[in-house]
């Protein structure tokens, strides 16, 4: 979503977007005319009259889990993106029994908190395993 | 899901669903406003509806129909900005 009408949009996919991702792109891409759902969102800056770099996780009953907002000359990490989302996909099919640490990927390690646990994270988790 | 719409002259444009402009009286009070509107983590996402382009159509998209699925929602500066 920006501030481009979807005219800007439609030629900016097909004489650009187009060209890097094979038959553009697949999603919607929004427009939001004068800022105003970026307003609500927090993301648009007045000043410049442009949204900023902002990216919400939104959950099938459309509560927000995570966001993260960037000024524009930074790019985003998208595996990081998906990296979240494939966590609290798994944390919402186990019902919130189990948690992600630091550094979780699918197929790692999870937590299953509890009275158990206080205390004893320190043996099943270790710092190296937020850098791997 | 989302409904097509012409293209016209007229710049479609969408908004927050739900919600009248605020009246012109009440602009000094709209930094607090604001405050209140703030996203936070666990808590609904405001709902809305945008035009947008999707695969060679200009279409209509209303964030509450995606409740079911998970949604990515990204804003960003601009097209052919270069990030």
């Amino acid at each position: 979503m920006s501030i481009d009408s979807v005219f800007v949009h439609k030629m900016w996919n097909d004489h650009e977007l187009s060209k890097m991702v094979k038959n553009g792109i697949p999603f919607p891409m929004l427009s939001d005319g004068g800022g105003k759902v970026g307003t609500v969102f927090g993301v648009y800056d007045e000043n410049a009259g442009v949204e900023t770099r902002g990216r919400f996780i939104i959950d099938p009953d459309g509560i927000v889990q995570g966001y993260e907002v960037l000024t524009p000359p930074v790019g985003r990490n998208v595996n990081e993106s998906i990296r979240q989302v494939q966590a609290f996909q798994l944390v919402r099919n186990s019902k919130g029994s189990e948690a992600t640490p630091s550094g979780w990927k699918p197929g790692k390690m999870t937590l299953k908190p509890g009275p158990d646990l206080v205390g004893k994270v320190w043996e099943v988790w270790k710092t190296d395993m937020a850098f791997d | 899901m989302a409904e097509e719409i012409q293209a016209g002259c007229a710049r479609p444009t969408g908004g927050p669903v739900g919600e009248s402009p605020p009246p012109e009286a009440s602009q000094e009070e709209k930094p607090i406003e604001e405050v209140h509107k703030m996203i936070k983590v666990g808590q609904k996402a405001p709902d809305f509806t945008a035009p947008a382009y999707h695969k060679g159509k200009f279409v209509n998209v209303k964030l509450s129909d995606y409740l079911g699925k998970w949604v990515l929602l990204c804003f960003y500066p601009g097209d052919f900005t270069f990030v």
